[in-house]
Protein backbone atom coordinates (compact mmCIF):
# COMPACT_ATOMS: atom_id res chain seq x y z
CA UNK A 1 0.00 0.00 0.00
CA UNK A 2 1.40 3.39 -0.99
CA UNK A 3 1.01 6.29 1.40
CA UNK A 4 0.29 9.48 -0.58
CA UNK A 5 1.06 12.53 1.55
CA UNK A 6 -0.73 15.84 0.93
CA UNK A 7 1.57 18.75 1.89
CA UNK A 8 -0.89 21.53 1.03
CA UNK A 9 -1.89 24.30 3.44
CA UNK A 10 -4.77 22.36 4.93
CA UNK A 11 -6.52 19.03 4.61
CA UNK A 12 -8.99 19.12 1.70
CA UNK A 13 -7.63 22.45 0.40
CA UNK A 14 -8.28 24.06 -2.97
CA UNK A 15 -4.75 22.95 -4.00
CA UNK A 16 -5.47 19.28 -3.38
CA UNK A 17 -6.89 18.56 -6.84
CA UNK A 18 -3.88 20.23 -8.45
CA UNK A 19 -1.06 18.55 -6.55
CA UNK A 20 -2.45 15.35 -5.01
CA UNK A 21 -5.26 14.52 -7.48
CA UNK A 22 -3.02 13.91 -10.52
CA UNK A 23 -0.79 11.53 -8.50
CA UNK A 24 -3.84 9.65 -7.21
CA UNK A 25 -5.28 9.38 -10.72
CA UNK A 26 -2.03 7.94 -12.02
CA UNK A 27 -1.84 5.37 -9.20
CA UNK A 28 -5.46 4.41 -9.92
CA UNK A 29 -4.69 4.05 -13.64
CA UNK A 30 -1.71 1.83 -12.94
CA UNK A 31 -3.68 -0.17 -10.36
CA UNK A 32 -1.36 0.56 -7.43
CA UNK A 33 -3.24 0.48 -4.10
CA UNK A 34 -2.80 3.67 -2.06
CA UNK A 35 -4.22 5.74 0.75
CA UNK A 36 -3.86 9.50 1.16
CA UNK A 37 -3.25 11.49 4.33
CA UNK A 38 -2.57 15.14 5.00
CA UNK A 39 0.97 15.54 6.40
CA UNK A 40 -0.45 16.57 9.77
CA UNK A 41 -2.30 13.23 9.98
CA UNK A 42 0.58 10.86 9.29
CA UNK A 43 1.28 8.88 12.45
CA UNK A 44 2.76 5.51 13.40
CA UNK A 45 -0.17 3.43 12.04
CA UNK A 46 0.03 5.11 8.60
CA UNK A 47 3.81 4.72 8.43
CA UNK A 48 3.53 1.10 9.53
CA UNK A 49 0.91 0.32 6.86
CA UNK A 50 2.91 1.81 3.97
CA UNK A 51 5.28 -0.10 1.63
CA UNK A 52 6.22 3.23 0.08
CA UNK A 53 5.37 6.91 0.23
CA UNK A 54 4.86 9.71 -2.27
CA UNK A 55 5.08 13.26 -0.89
CA UNK A 56 3.18 15.59 -3.22
CA UNK A 57 3.94 19.17 -4.20
CA UNK A 58 2.24 22.40 -3.16
CA UNK A 59 1.36 25.78 -4.64
CA UNK A 60 4.25 28.20 -5.08
CA UNK A 61 3.32 30.30 -2.04
CA UNK A 62 2.41 27.29 0.07
CA UNK A 63 5.36 26.58 2.38
CA UNK A 64 3.42 25.95 5.61
CA UNK A 65 4.66 22.35 5.71
CA UNK A 66 8.25 23.58 6.22
CA UNK A 67 7.24 25.05 9.58
CA UNK A 68 6.41 21.55 10.89
CA UNK A 69 9.61 19.48 10.56
CA UNK A 70 8.40 17.17 13.35
CA UNK A 71 5.68 15.90 10.96
CA UNK A 72 8.35 14.47 8.63
CA UNK A 73 10.73 12.82 11.12
CA UNK A 74 9.30 9.40 10.25
CA UNK A 75 11.19 9.64 6.94
CA UNK A 76 14.51 9.20 8.80
CA UNK A 77 13.75 5.59 9.71
CA UNK A 78 11.27 4.69 6.96
CA UNK A 79 13.86 2.92 4.72
CA UNK A 80 11.19 1.90 2.17
CA UNK A 81 10.83 3.70 -1.19
CA UNK A 82 9.94 7.39 -1.02
CA UNK A 83 9.28 9.83 -3.85
CA UNK A 84 9.30 13.45 -2.73
CA UNK A 85 7.90 15.75 -5.43
CA UNK A 86 8.96 19.43 -5.40
CA UNK A 87 7.82 20.57 -1.90
CA UNK A 88 7.98 16.86 -1.05
CA UNK A 89 11.66 16.89 -2.02
CA UNK A 90 12.16 19.88 0.28
CA UNK A 91 10.49 18.05 3.16
CA UNK A 92 12.59 14.93 2.51
CA UNK A 93 15.86 16.87 2.30
CA UNK A 94 14.94 18.87 5.42
CA UNK A 95 14.28 15.66 7.37
CA UNK A 96 17.87 14.67 6.53
CA UNK A 97 19.23 18.04 7.62
CA UNK A 98 19.49 19.96 4.32
CA UNK A 99 18.14 23.47 3.84
CA UNK A 100 17.09 25.34 0.73
CA UNK A 101 18.49 27.95 -1.63
CA UNK A 102 16.65 30.37 -3.90
CA UNK A 103 16.07 28.88 -7.36
CA UNK A 104 12.97 29.87 -9.27
CA UNK A 105 11.87 27.76 -12.21
CA UNK A 106 8.33 27.86 -13.60
CA UNK A 107 7.29 25.93 -16.72
CA UNK A 108 9.03 23.38 -18.92
CA UNK A 109 12.77 23.09 -18.23
CA UNK A 110 15.53 20.84 -19.60
CA UNK A 111 16.81 18.33 -17.06
CA UNK A 112 20.08 16.47 -17.55
CA UNK A 113 20.67 13.07 -15.95
CA UNK A 114 24.00 13.11 -14.04
CA UNK A 115 24.37 9.67 -12.49
CA UNK A 116 23.15 6.17 -13.30
CA UNK A 117 20.03 5.12 -11.44
CA UNK A 118 17.11 2.77 -12.21
CA UNK A 119 14.71 5.73 -12.07
CA UNK A 120 16.24 7.39 -15.14
CA UNK A 121 17.95 4.40 -16.81
CA UNK A 122 18.35 4.87 -20.55
CA UNK A 123 17.59 8.60 -20.39
CA UNK A 124 20.22 11.28 -20.87
CA UNK A 125 17.81 14.10 -20.29
CA UNK A 126 14.20 15.19 -20.61
CA UNK A 127 11.99 18.24 -20.40
CA UNK A 128 10.12 18.62 -17.10
CA UNK A 129 7.42 20.85 -15.58
CA UNK A 130 8.75 23.02 -12.78
CA UNK A 131 6.98 25.10 -10.16
CA UNK A 132 9.27 26.21 -7.35
CA UNK A 133 11.00 29.27 -5.92
CA UNK A 134 13.53 27.34 -3.85
CA UNK A 135 15.64 24.25 -4.42
CA UNK A 136 16.57 21.78 -1.72
CA UNK A 137 20.28 21.45 -0.93
CA UNK A 138 21.59 17.90 -1.23
CA UNK A 139 21.84 16.21 2.20
CA UNK A 140 25.20 14.54 3.01
CA UNK A 141 23.66 11.08 2.84
CA UNK A 142 22.21 11.69 -0.66
CA UNK A 143 23.62 11.82 -4.20
CA UNK A 144 22.55 14.13 -7.04
CA UNK A 145 20.97 12.27 -9.97
CA UNK A 146 19.89 15.07 -12.28
CA UNK A 147 20.15 18.82 -12.69
CA UNK A 148 18.86 21.73 -14.77
CA UNK A 149 21.16 24.61 -15.71
CA UNK A 150 20.10 26.27 -12.43
CA UNK A 151 19.85 23.64 -9.70
CA UNK A 152 19.79 19.98 -8.67
CA UNK A 153 16.59 18.33 -9.91
CA UNK A 154 16.79 14.81 -8.46
CA UNK A 155 18.45 13.21 -5.45
CA UNK A 156 18.62 9.71 -3.94
CA UNK A 157 19.69 8.45 -0.54
CA UNK A 158 23.02 6.58 -0.66
CA UNK A 159 21.62 3.44 1.01
CA UNK A 160 17.84 3.48 0.63
CA UNK A 161 15.43 4.14 -2.27
CA UNK A 162 14.50 7.58 -1.00
CA UNK A 163 14.13 9.96 -3.96
CA UNK A 164 13.51 13.66 -4.23
CA UNK A 165 12.48 15.35 -7.51
CA UNK A 166 12.33 19.11 -7.79
CA UNK A 167 10.14 19.00 -10.92
CA UNK A 168 6.60 17.59 -11.17
CA UNK A 169 6.70 14.16 -12.85
CA UNK A 170 2.89 13.85 -12.64
CA UNK A 171 2.72 16.58 -15.32
CA UNK A 172 4.35 15.44 -18.58
CA UNK A 173 6.67 12.72 -17.10
CA UNK A 174 4.36 10.07 -15.73
CA UNK A 175 6.91 7.42 -16.75
CA UNK A 176 9.07 8.42 -13.79
CA UNK A 177 6.29 7.63 -11.30
CA UNK A 178 5.67 4.35 -13.15
CA UNK A 179 9.36 3.46 -12.75
CA UNK A 180 9.25 4.41 -9.08
CA UNK A 181 6.33 2.00 -8.63
CA UNK A 182 8.48 -0.66 -10.30
CA UNK A 183 11.12 -0.03 -7.61
CA UNK A 184 8.41 -0.34 -4.95
CA UNK A 185 7.54 -3.78 -6.34
CA UNK A 186 11.22 -4.80 -6.33
CA UNK A 187 11.68 -3.60 -2.74
CA UNK A 188 8.55 -5.46 -1.62
CA UNK A 189 9.88 -8.83 -2.79
CA UNK A 190 13.45 -8.35 -1.65
CA UNK A 191 14.33 -11.10 0.92
CA UNK B 1 -8.74 33.51 1.30
CA UNK B 2 -10.19 36.10 -1.10
CA UNK B 3 -9.84 34.92 -4.68
CA UNK B 4 -10.41 36.26 -8.18
CA UNK B 5 -11.23 33.81 -10.97
CA UNK B 6 -9.72 34.26 -14.44
CA UNK B 7 -12.95 33.93 -16.32
CA UNK B 8 -13.67 33.27 -19.99
CA UNK B 9 -17.29 32.15 -19.68
CA UNK B 10 -16.45 28.64 -20.90
CA UNK B 11 -16.88 25.46 -18.92
CA UNK B 12 -13.36 25.22 -17.47
CA UNK B 13 -13.14 28.63 -15.82
CA UNK B 14 -16.77 28.45 -14.65
CA UNK B 15 -16.28 25.00 -13.12
CA UNK B 16 -12.99 26.13 -11.52
CA UNK B 17 -14.90 29.06 -10.01
CA UNK B 18 -17.48 26.67 -8.54
CA UNK B 19 -14.70 24.47 -7.10
CA UNK B 20 -13.02 27.52 -5.56
CA UNK B 21 -16.30 28.67 -3.99
CA UNK B 22 -16.51 25.41 -2.07
CA UNK B 23 -13.15 26.00 -0.36
CA UNK B 24 -12.44 29.72 -0.32
CA UNK B 25 -14.15 33.06 -0.94
CA UNK B 26 -14.50 34.09 -4.58
CA UNK B 27 -14.81 37.90 -4.59
CA UNK B 28 -14.66 38.70 -8.32
CA UNK B 29 -14.30 37.38 -11.83
CA UNK B 30 -11.48 38.69 -14.02
CA UNK B 31 -11.69 38.79 -17.81
CA UNK B 32 -9.01 39.76 -20.27
CA UNK B 33 -10.59 40.62 -23.61
CA UNK B 34 -8.20 40.02 -26.49
CA UNK B 35 -8.55 41.80 -29.80
CA UNK B 36 -6.23 39.23 -31.39
CA UNK B 37 -8.11 36.15 -32.64
CA UNK B 38 -4.82 34.20 -32.59
CA UNK B 39 -4.14 34.81 -28.87
CA UNK B 40 -3.13 31.57 -27.13
CA UNK B 41 -3.96 32.98 -23.76
CA UNK B 42 -7.26 34.77 -23.88
CA UNK B 43 -9.17 34.65 -27.12
CA UNK B 44 -12.65 33.24 -27.09
CA UNK B 45 -15.56 34.20 -29.36
CA UNK B 46 -18.19 35.34 -26.84
CA UNK B 47 -15.98 36.91 -24.20
CA UNK B 48 -18.11 40.08 -24.07
CA UNK B 49 -20.91 38.03 -22.51
CA UNK B 50 -18.78 37.37 -19.41
CA UNK B 51 -20.47 40.45 -17.94
CA UNK B 52 -23.87 38.77 -18.26
CA UNK B 53 -22.57 35.58 -16.66
CA UNK B 54 -21.00 37.58 -13.83
CA UNK B 55 -24.37 39.21 -13.25
CA UNK B 56 -26.02 35.78 -13.18
CA UNK B 57 -23.44 34.71 -10.59
CA UNK B 58 -23.87 37.89 -8.56
CA UNK B 59 -20.12 38.58 -8.77
CA UNK B 60 -18.34 41.79 -9.82
CA UNK B 61 -16.32 41.56 -13.04
CA UNK B 62 -12.93 43.12 -13.65
CA UNK B 63 -12.55 43.58 -17.42
CA UNK B 64 -9.31 44.53 -19.12
CA UNK B 65 -8.70 44.77 -22.86
CA UNK B 66 -5.53 43.61 -24.56
CA UNK B 67 -4.22 43.94 -28.09
CA UNK B 68 -3.27 40.29 -27.66
CA UNK B 69 0.41 40.56 -28.61
CA UNK B 70 2.25 37.56 -27.21
CA UNK B 71 4.17 38.91 -24.21
CA UNK B 72 2.33 42.21 -23.85
CA UNK B 73 -0.89 40.44 -23.04
CA UNK B 74 0.80 39.24 -19.88
CA UNK B 75 1.26 42.87 -18.86
CA UNK B 76 -2.45 43.33 -19.46
CA UNK B 77 -3.16 40.28 -17.30
CA UNK B 78 -0.99 41.80 -14.60
CA UNK B 79 -2.91 45.06 -14.90
CA UNK B 80 -6.19 43.15 -14.46
CA UNK B 81 -4.91 41.34 -11.37
CA UNK B 82 -3.70 44.62 -9.88
CA UNK B 83 -7.16 46.14 -10.37
CA UNK B 84 -8.75 43.07 -8.76
CA UNK B 85 -6.39 43.34 -5.81
CA UNK B 86 -6.98 47.04 -5.38
CA UNK B 87 -10.77 46.90 -5.72
CA UNK B 88 -11.59 43.55 -4.13
CA UNK B 89 -8.52 42.65 -2.07
CA UNK B 90 -7.78 39.37 -3.84
CA UNK B 91 -5.00 37.27 -2.29
CA UNK B 92 -5.01 34.65 -5.02
CA UNK B 93 -6.11 33.74 -8.53
CA UNK B 94 -8.01 30.71 -9.80
CA UNK B 95 -7.66 29.47 -13.37
CA UNK B 96 -9.43 26.79 -15.36
CA UNK B 97 -6.17 25.45 -16.83
CA UNK B 98 -6.60 21.76 -17.57
CA UNK B 99 -3.54 20.61 -19.48
CA UNK B 100 -1.92 23.67 -20.99
CA UNK B 101 1.51 24.12 -19.45
CA UNK B 102 1.92 27.21 -21.63
CA UNK B 103 -1.02 29.03 -20.03
CA UNK B 104 -0.48 27.68 -16.52
CA UNK B 105 3.19 28.68 -16.35
CA UNK B 106 2.49 32.21 -17.59
CA UNK B 107 -0.23 32.83 -15.03
CA UNK B 108 1.96 31.32 -12.29
CA UNK B 109 4.77 33.76 -13.15
CA UNK B 110 2.49 36.80 -13.07
CA UNK B 111 1.00 35.67 -9.73
CA UNK B 112 4.48 35.20 -8.28
CA UNK B 113 5.47 38.70 -9.36
CA UNK B 114 2.44 40.12 -7.58
CA UNK B 115 2.72 37.88 -4.51
CA UNK B 116 -0.61 36.19 -5.24
CA UNK B 117 -1.54 32.56 -4.69
CA UNK B 118 -2.40 30.62 -7.83
CA UNK B 119 -4.90 27.75 -7.96
CA UNK B 120 -5.62 25.40 -10.86
CA UNK B 121 -8.27 23.06 -9.46
CA UNK B 122 -8.86 21.34 -12.82
CA UNK B 123 -5.18 20.62 -13.46
CA UNK B 124 -4.60 17.30 -15.23
CA UNK B 125 -8.00 15.82 -14.42
CA UNK B 126 -9.59 12.50 -15.16
CA UNK B 127 -11.36 13.83 -18.25
CA UNK B 128 -14.25 11.38 -18.02
CA UNK B 129 -14.91 12.17 -14.37
CA UNK B 130 -14.67 15.90 -15.02
CA UNK B 131 -17.26 15.88 -17.80
CA UNK B 132 -19.58 13.66 -15.75
CA UNK B 133 -19.27 15.91 -12.71
CA UNK B 134 -19.95 18.97 -14.84
CA UNK B 135 -23.28 17.57 -16.02
CA UNK B 136 -24.21 16.04 -12.64
CA UNK B 137 -23.58 19.33 -10.83
CA UNK B 138 -26.08 21.11 -13.09
CA UNK B 139 -23.83 23.07 -15.42
CA UNK B 140 -25.45 23.79 -18.77
CA UNK B 141 -22.74 24.15 -21.37
CA UNK B 142 -23.18 25.02 -25.04
CA UNK B 143 -20.61 24.43 -27.79
CA UNK B 144 -19.83 27.81 -29.39
CA UNK B 145 -16.73 27.00 -31.39
CA UNK B 146 -15.45 23.99 -33.34
CA UNK B 147 -11.92 23.85 -34.69
CA UNK B 148 -11.34 20.27 -35.70
CA UNK B 149 -12.60 17.41 -37.79
CA UNK B 150 -15.20 15.76 -37.53
CA UNK B 151 -17.23 18.61 -36.01
CA UNK B 152 -19.68 19.92 -38.59
CA UNK B 153 -21.85 23.04 -38.33
CA UNK B 154 -24.56 21.13 -36.47
CA UNK B 155 -22.33 21.06 -33.37
CA UNK B 156 -22.51 24.82 -32.98
CA UNK B 157 -25.11 25.64 -30.35
CA UNK B 158 -25.42 22.09 -29.05
CA UNK B 159 -25.69 21.63 -25.30
CA UNK B 160 -23.33 19.11 -23.70
CA UNK B 161 -25.88 16.78 -22.15
CA UNK B 162 -25.55 13.04 -21.61
CA UNK B 163 -26.32 12.21 -25.24
CA UNK B 164 -23.79 14.76 -26.56
CA UNK B 165 -21.21 13.50 -24.08
CA UNK B 166 -21.70 9.95 -25.41
CA UNK B 167 -21.08 11.24 -28.93
CA UNK B 168 -18.04 13.26 -27.82
CA UNK B 169 -16.66 10.15 -26.14
CA UNK B 170 -17.02 8.23 -29.39
CA UNK B 171 -15.36 11.04 -31.39
CA UNK B 172 -12.55 11.39 -28.82
CA UNK B 173 -11.80 7.70 -29.19
CA UNK B 174 -11.97 7.64 -32.96
CA UNK B 175 -10.23 10.90 -33.79
CA UNK B 176 -7.83 11.02 -30.85
CA UNK B 177 -9.02 14.37 -29.56
CA UNK B 178 -9.46 15.31 -25.91
CA UNK B 179 -12.88 14.76 -24.37
CA UNK B 180 -12.69 18.14 -22.68
CA UNK B 181 -11.74 20.04 -25.85
CA UNK B 182 -8.54 21.14 -24.13
CA UNK B 183 -6.58 20.55 -27.33
CA UNK B 184 -8.59 23.45 -28.82
CA UNK B 185 -10.98 21.14 -30.70
CA UNK B 186 -14.05 22.97 -29.43
CA UNK B 187 -14.99 25.89 -27.22
CA UNK B 188 -17.87 26.26 -24.84
CA UNK B 189 -20.13 28.85 -23.22
CA UNK B 190 -21.87 28.27 -19.89
CA UNK B 191 -25.54 29.28 -19.84
CA UNK B 192 -26.23 27.97 -16.34
CA UNK B 193 -24.20 26.93 -13.31
CA UNK B 194 -25.12 25.85 -9.77
CA UNK B 195 -24.06 29.28 -8.47
CA UNK B 196 -26.01 31.31 -11.07
CA UNK B 197 -29.17 32.83 -9.60
CA UNK B 198 -30.56 33.23 -13.14
CA UNK B 199 -29.61 31.52 -16.37
CA UNK B 200 -28.45 32.99 -19.67
CA UNK B 201 -30.97 32.75 -22.50
CA UNK B 202 -29.44 33.00 -25.97
CA UNK B 203 -31.91 35.07 -27.97
CA UNK B 204 -30.06 35.53 -31.23
CA UNK B 205 -26.92 33.90 -32.59
CA UNK B 206 -25.15 33.63 -35.92
CA UNK B 207 -23.06 30.80 -37.26
CA UNK B 208 -19.83 31.29 -39.14
CA UNK B 209 -18.59 27.90 -40.33
CA UNK B 210 -16.20 26.59 -42.95
CA UNK B 211 -14.10 23.41 -43.23
CA UNK B 212 -14.43 22.12 -39.67
CA UNK B 213 -13.83 25.59 -38.29
CA UNK B 214 -16.69 27.57 -36.94
CA UNK B 215 -18.03 29.80 -34.22
CA UNK B 216 -21.45 30.56 -32.86
CA UNK B 217 -21.56 34.28 -32.16
CA UNK B 218 -24.14 35.12 -29.55
CA UNK B 219 -25.60 38.40 -30.83
CA UNK B 220 -28.24 38.89 -28.16
CA UNK B 221 -28.74 37.23 -24.80
CA UNK B 222 -30.45 37.97 -21.52
CA UNK B 223 -30.97 36.57 -18.04
CA UNK B 224 -34.11 34.64 -17.22
CA UNK B 225 -35.42 32.92 -14.08
CA UNK B 226 -34.24 29.33 -13.56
Amino acid sequence: MILVVDLCYRDGSLSRDEFVGPVERLLRKIGAPFFTRHYTAVGAPEVEAADAAILCGTALRDTGFSGHPEQFRWLLSFERPVLGISSGMRALAAAFGAGTEPCCEIGMTDVEVLAPDPLFAGEEGFSAYELHEYAARVPDTFVSLAASDQCVQAIRHRSFPLYGLLFHPEARNEWIIERFLGLVETARYRP
Amino acid sequence: MKLGVLFSGGKDSTFACWKAMQQEEVVCLITVISRNPESYMFHTPNIRLAALQAEAAGLPLVEVETAGEKEEELLDLKRALLVAREQFGIEGVVTGAVLSVYQAARVQRVCRELGLWCFNPLWSPDQEAYMEELIDAGFRVVIVGVFSSPFDASWLGREIDRRTLDELREIARKYRITLTGEGGEFETFVVDAPFFSRRVAIEEASRDYRNYNGVLRIERAGLVAK
